[in-house]
């Protein structure tokens, strides 16, 4: 067991939560470089887990038009157009007017250049960076699939007051619809702005990494929908590894911009077990550049209770004590 | 003894186990320990097939106490490997979800509401009125020849049904006379028949997504292949990741171009232009494969000396009959043969009308397997010097077609387009290949055909047909539509290609088999076809001395496809209709005369799972909100039923591979709804049984056909496989025939589709035979049957060079085995088994003995791959750049500025817009083009009334680039109004840089784009892009042009009420639009 249970690399994460003899820590790796925006995952996560359909509306963001993940959306796939070729060295990644912060919080799509939804207009006649002609196009349609990363450390469970969250013998975590009480601390705990209630019954939902199908050998809906395989379902050690080879392949192809998210055991949630690879900054995909564990600090703030506590103790004993003498 | 409660409380857990902090272990809840997902718990699992697009998915249907409770992929699937796009993600929902109705519906003549009404009396009403129509409207004779038939009912849909289904419909509906039997395959496909069945024999797609894996590159060019076929689209993705290049050529940069490795944008309607430049960079640069070419095509083919072509012409070809707006083909002939009937006039007998007449029945698309006859011995010149030879004359042709040309014409810079003759010449030859895919993007012109052609004279040329990871790819939208059209609901066919017989030339079987049979291949074994045909259909009483009953067939005198229909509605012609699972008030062209038709009818039956448009025009159709009509003045008496899913019947659909596969039925289909084999079955009965005793000659056809399937289920549907077992066909014992070469001419063998000949061998339903992929070579040649034969690729024999040795290891995929005396490899060869490379014919040989060892296209007359025509197309031997009917911009290559020949019909309700420098062109001046969303399917019917698919596309769109919205004031996420002369409809704009501008003759032109799959019923409705198009049509086929035409653009939503026509009025005067305008040869 780490010495530190809320925050650092786990690589038992299971064991951690109890688990005797748990299976490998299961998790997803969504290669966004062959997605190809169908959706599937959306709809098949919809028909296995009967989520409610949730609303018509034209967002205007590119074929987006889900919006964010939330109750009803477990997975989202987020659509970004850019002016940039697929082919060369990293992207400028100064990100001129995008409030990173802001559009990560809401968990949505944000265009290259920010003001969405606002088309962008050029400057000038003619298009891409080298003032080509008419006809000419390097244009980049980014397409993603997120979802719950059922992090490391999950803040949502942390601060679960009921034991309606908890991690899985696969490591991953879950809601228990019959436990929740639609308290809600959850939702401002997650630092991705994933997890969310239902407001017809208060209750908090999310991806469950599709635990029942796991349990009985299943993949999850979504992985097993995916067209091209831009989901993949498996023990995260194993994806993490394909993950690597994937990004070094990509780099090989003149793809500068390949990039994991969320592989990293160090990062701020000891690292995902659903992460990505992604061909721009986690910002322009509605991500957060560097997640944190809401709970990370909570061992610090006991220790800093205890310390309070002892000491306010000292100094009662210590009054008694000089009382004595 | 239970456990104390409290033992099992999770602080208790918590305090006593290892999770201390209570967040795993500990904190499972009840529920949570007796969770299992509902397929652990199903009662069985039934195999089937995905119902939307023709990538023909694997789907496992798990059903529990009779109740459907999941739908997925079934991972078995060599074609999907248990992938679902979201529509078929969506297929639970689809097939149980609140949309669905189950009743009868009926709606009076001049009613306004729906009523209520049994399914027994429905079902003896329309027998009633089939009846009575069919009897007031009988045709038994047209100018003094023999029709038989009755041109008061027509039909329309198929292509969303199974094989056995369209059989049975084919079969009635032919036995009662009726011709205008028509489904999705002319509108989306059928110059694909003409296009690649005069090019090589066969007018199925040459190759299979499978092996689009093997490719070194693929173009992917009128098609939208990664949001149209998503699952199929897996297959490229391999491709790709084995180093494949990828290219799509495209109008908009779509899902496909995201993933594409070069996108390059094209004005819409000239990919002819453009893939001629490319043509035109193979011959001049000599980067052809010279010995594919001089082998297996018809290169070295002399032309007759009379040929005149374009060139000659300012952009006609010879024979040209400016009154008649045909051609006479006679001069484009091979030196030294006699021409076929088959394209025009030489036929025994003269037809009176040749020209138009006969160019109007449709007759290209019969070569959708087996190409035009010939008879003679064509003149070669192996050094391909000859100044008239095939490989001279197509030189000449394309020889102005430059980069130059391409970019003036298409808007692509001389760059890029050089980059894409690059990227295919160098991966194409020996030991590589290139594959072409396409779809509608290419079919829906008004030179359809010819597009398709284009790329199969490019990849006859590159040597990349009949090879691995070669080949053209047609994409098929609708689950079983390349079955509708081998078992075709088409007016212009028999079962397998063989054509409808025409009233004029076609007087008897001698006359039929005589003007269509080859002398060469296995078209010249036409005869055992037919007649085993028409023993399918009568049986005992189709006998020698009565000719097999080849007269109980009604006749053609002209074209009946469903555009004609439409027309024929208008002229109060056509008085009945069926629409069996087509939408055409949203997909049909010109979606308002669709429904004007409709208004005109006495009686129409709409058979579908929800309450379509096609179903309700005349209750809230847009016609009734402008006043146009009104519910109480229109008579047409209309019949909805509901019809049953493809989980809740048996039957076989056959993909984009050519692959019939065979789907279960998981249960049967709840309250009055039923599968349209049993509507079509017992209507069929009901008929016979109110016609029994008739002793009138117009009713032996359907009082002696063979009409007997045994029944089952609790709601007696006909048994699917013994339908199946008669398309397969017997011998005179009743034993399942085994092939196409068991076929016999004498009437001891019987079958109802030559080329599905097999699927019934040894009595087992080889289209349900489902060996795991991981089982088998990436040809899955064991999971389900694909025609002919069960063969993979077609033209196999050309993966082999003259001796019969690959081509190169690399691109091995069959080869002669000397020692055992026999063609061997990874695929069953598309050849004779055991013909040597080195067999020549005998000059007196006919028939399969004339292929010699070196003809890999055996349904050919000459054995050959065609680049040049002599026969089978009516408007040119060679394809050339036409303007589509509508274009801002005259034609840059010729002074003929249209598709001569072109069928246009200029009417009130289907009027044209003046086209480049013609004065009024100005006033529509952006290019439009249609196209189909991942998230939606056709005409919506199985997706706008599906929440989880109508919330991923929830309203009708157009998108436009940022540099048309600004010179239009357009604003993203705002509305626009879009007019042509036909119609105006209202969309809600999106501005994306994904539409480019591109600079054509000296301007830049914009395009709009727009996805046709809305309508005003559903759950997601909007208006139909098809309000827009025109009925411009392919002399070939039929097809429509709407993947190209023009329009304006402005803000705002459109008007209402009677305003909205008084506004498309204004521009047609403001165009100067009258009935001549776009009507010019």
């Amino acid at each position: 067991m780490p010495t530190n249970q809320f925050s650092g690399p786990d690589p038992h994460v299971a064991a951690s939560a109890g688990h005797r003899d748990a299976p490998p820590r299961y998790g997803f790796f969504t290669d966004t470089s062959v997605c190809i925006g169908c959706k599937a995952c959306e709809v098949a996560c919809k028909e296995w887990n009967a989520i409610p359909e949730d609303g018509l509306e034209l967002t205007g963001m590119s074929f987006d038009n889900t919006g964010r993940l939330g109750a009803d959306s477990w997975r989202h796939v987020a659509f970004v157009e850019q002016r940039k070729p697929l082919v060369g060295p990293p992207p400028d990644e100064s990100h001129r007017g995008v409030d990173a912060l802001a559009a990560a919080a809401q968990g949505v799509t944000v265009p290259e250049q920010g003001g969405w939804p606002a088309p962008l207009v050029p400057e000038q006649p003619g298009r891409g960076g080298d003032g080509g002609s008419a006809g000419d196009t390097d244009l980049r349609w980014l397409m993603a699939s997120d979802v719950c990363k059922h992090c490391t450390h999950a803040a949502c469970l942390d601060v679960c007051p009921t034991g309606s969250l908890f991690r899985t013998e696969f490591g991953t975590v879950v809601v228990q619809e019959d436990i929740c009480n639609g308290c809600g601390y959850c939702v401002p705990a997650c630092p991705y702005g994933v997890i969310d209630q239902r407001p017809d019954d208060g209750r908090a939902w999310k991806c469950t990494l599709c635990y029942d199908r796991v349990g009985v050998g299943m993949e999850p809906a979504c992985a097993k929908a995916c067209p091209t395989d831009s989901i993949q379902f498996g023990e995260l050690d194993e994806l993490r590894e394909r993950a690597a080879a994937r990004v070094e392949q990509l780099h090989g192809d003149g793809v500068g911009s390949a990039r994991l998210y969320g592989h990293d055991p160090e990062d701020g949630v000891g690292g995902d077990g659903a992460f990505f690879l992604l061909l721009d900054e986690p910002e322009v995909y509605g991500l957060p550049p560097d997640p944190v564990v809401t709970t990370r600090d909570l061992p610090r703030m006991w220790a800093h209770v205890g310390v309070a506590a002892a000491t306010m103790l000292g100094g009662l004993a210590a009054m008694f004590v000089g009382r004595r003498s | 003894m239970a456990t104390p409660r409290w033992l099992d409380w999770p602080v208790f857990r918590q305090l006593t186990g290892p999770d201390r902090l209570g967040r795993g272990a500990a904190a499972v809840s009840r529920e949570t320990e007796s969770l299992r997902p509902r397929v652990a718990t199903a009662d069985k699992v039934s195999k089937s097939i995905c119902p939307y697009c023709a990538v023909g998915c694997g789907q496992n249907v798990y059903v529990q106490d009779g109740r459907v409770t999941h739908i997925e992929g079934d991972p078995d699937s060599p074609v999907s490997r248990g992938r679902l796009c979201p529509k078929g993600s969506a297929s639970l929902q689809l097939t149980t979800g609140s949309s669905r109705r189950h009743e009868v519906l009926y709606r009076r003549p001049y009613g306004t509401e729906w009523e209520p009404l049994d399914l027994e009396t429905a079902m003896d009403m329309v027998a009633e009125r089939v009846i009575r129509t069919r009897r007031e409207n009988w045709q038994e004779e047209v100018d003094g020849s023999r029709t038989r038939r009755t041109l008061g009912i027509a039909s329309l849909g198929g292509a969303t049904l199974d094989n056995e289904e369209n059989y049975l419909i084919k079969k009635l509906f032919t036995a009662l006379g009726i011709v205008q039997v028509e489904n999705q395959a002319r509108v989306c496909h059928s110059s694909t028949v003409a296009g690649l069945g005069t090019s090589f024999g066969r007018g199925g797609g040459t190759t299979y997504l499978q092996d689009l894996q093997h490719s070194d590159c693929i173009i992917i060019e009128g098609s939208n292949f990664a949001e149209a076929h998503p699952v199929g689209f897996q297959w490229v993705m391999e491709a790709k990741a084995r180093g494949a290049t990828v290219i799509h050529v495209d109008p908009r940069f779509s899902r496909t171009s995201a993933l594409a490795d070069l996108y390059v944008p094209i004005r819409a309607g000239t990919d002819i232009a453009f893939l001629g430049g490319i043509i035109n960079h193979v011959l001049s640069t000599g980067k052809y494969f010279h010995d594919y070419v001089v082998n297996y095509t018809n290169a070295a083919m002399l032309v007759h000396e009379d040929f005149q072509d374009t060139e000659d012409l300012d952009g006609l070809f010879g024979g040209f009959d400016r009154e008649d707006g045909t051609y006479d083909v006679d001069s484009w002939q091979y030196e030294g043969v006699r021409v076929a009937s088959a394209a025009g006039k030489r036929s025994v007998d003269e037809p009176r009308h040749p020209g138009r007449d006969m160019q109007s029945s449709g007759h290209p698309e019969s070569h959708g397997f087996g190409g035009p006859a010939l008879h003679g011995e064509p003149l070669r010149d192996e050094t391909l010097q000859h100044p008239r030879c095939v490989f001279q004359v197509l030189r000449r042709h394309y020889a102005r077609y430059t980069p130059e040309m391409v970019e003036q014409v298409c808007g692509i810079p001389r760059e890029k387009f050089l980059r894409v003759c690059e990227e295919i010449t160098s991966n194409s030859g020996r030991d590589r290949t290139t594959a072409f895919a396409y779809a509608v993007g290419w079919t829906q012109h008004s030179v359809g055909a010819q597009y398709i052609r284009a790329a199969s004279i490019l990849q006859l040329l590159l040597g990349n047909i009949g090879r691995p990871g070669g080949g053209i790819l047609a994409l098929r939208g609708h689950a079983s539509i390349q079955g509708s059209s081998d078992i075709p609901t088409l007016f212009d066919l028999l079962p397998g290609y063989i054509p409808m017989p025409h009233a004029h030339l076609h007087e008897d079987l001698n006359h039929f088999i005589s003007s269509d049979a080859a002398d060469k291949g296995y078209w010249a074994n036409m005869r055992a076809y037919v007649v085993s045909l028409l023993k399918a259909w009568w049986g005992p009483a189709a006998t020698e001395e009565n000719d097999y009953c080849f007269d109980y067939l009604p006749r053609l005198t002209g074209g009946h496809s469903t555009y004609d229909t439409v027309m024929a509605q208008r002229d109060g012609i056509c008085r009945g209709y069926f629409l069996l699972g087509e939408n055409p008030a949203v997909g049909s062209a010109n979606s308002r005369m669709q429904r004007l038709g409709m208004a005109n009818l006495d009686w129409l039956v709409v058979r579908d799972f929800s309450l379509i448009e096609s179903a309700t025009w005349w209750q809230d159709g847009p016609e009734i909100e402008t006043g146009e009509l009104r519910s109480t003045e229109i008579g047409t008496e209309v019949f909805f039923f509901p019809a049953a899913a493809h989980i809740e019947k048996s039957g076989s659909f056959t993909n984009t591979n050519r692959l019939l596969q065979w789907k279960h039925q998981a249960k049967e289909p709840d309250g009055e709804a039923r599968s349209d084999m049993w509507f079509i079955y017992h209507l069929g009965r009901r008929i016979r049984e109110r016609l029994a005793g008739s002793t009138e000659p117009m009713d032996r056809p359907i009082l002696d056909l063979t009409w007997d399937y045994p029944l089952e289920g609790t709601l007696g549907d006909p048994n699917a496989e013994a339908v199946l077992a008669e398309i397969n066909g017997w011998d005179a014992e009743g034993r399942p025939l085994s092939g196409y070469d068991d076929i016999r001419d004498d009437g001891s063998t019987s079958c109802g589709c030559w080329i599905y000949c097999g699927v019934y061998q040894d009595g087992v339903n080889q289209a349900a035979r489902r060996r795991p992929h991981r089982e088998q070579n990436w040809t899955g040649s064991e999971w389900g049957w694909a025609w002919p034969q069960n063969r993979r690729t077609l033209y196999s024999r050309a993966s082999a060079d003259p001796e019969g040795r690959p081509w190169s290891e690399r691109k091995a995929l069959v080869w002669w085995d000397e020692e055992a005396g026999r063609w061997t490899g990874h695929d069953s060869i598309d050849f004779i088994a055991d013909r040597p490379p080195s067999y020549r014919p005998a000059p007196e040989a006919r028939g399969v003995e004339a292929i010699s060892g070196v003809d890999p296209f055996i349904m050919q007359a000459d054995g050959k791959g065609w680049l040049y025509t002599p026969a089978g197309l009516v408007d040119g031997p060679l394809p050339t750049h036409y303007e589509p009917q509508e274009s801002p911009f005259p034609n840059l290559l010729y002074p003929q500025q249209r598709n001569p020949v072109r069928l246009a019909n200029s009417r009130e309700d289907n009027r044209y817009q003046p086209s480049g420098d013609e004065p009024g062109a100005e006033v529509y001046p952006y290019v439009v083009t249609t196209y189909r969303l991942t998230e939606h399917f056709t005409a919506g019917g199985m997706t706008r009334w599906q929440p989880y698919l109508a919330e991923l596309q929830p309203e009708f769109f157009c998108e436009v680039s940022p540099e048309l919205a600004e010179e239009r004031g357009l604003e993203h996420h705002g509305w626009a109004t879009i007019v042509t002369a036909r119609n105006a409809i209202e969309a809600r704009v999106v501005v994306t840089d994904r539409m480019t501008p591109l600079f054509v003759q000296g301007r830049t032109v914009h395009q709009i784009g727009m996805p046709y799959h809305w309508g005003p019923n559903g759950y997601t409705t909007g208006d139909s892009a098809n309000e827009l198009s025109s009925i411009t049509l392919d002399p070939n086929a039929h097809i429509q042009e709407v993947k190209a035409w023009t329009a304006d653009i402005r803000p705002g939503r459109r008007p209402r009420g009677a305003a909205l026509r008084r506004y498309v009025e204004d521009y047609r005067r403001r165009a100067g639009v009258t009935e001549t305008t776009g009507t010019e040869a």
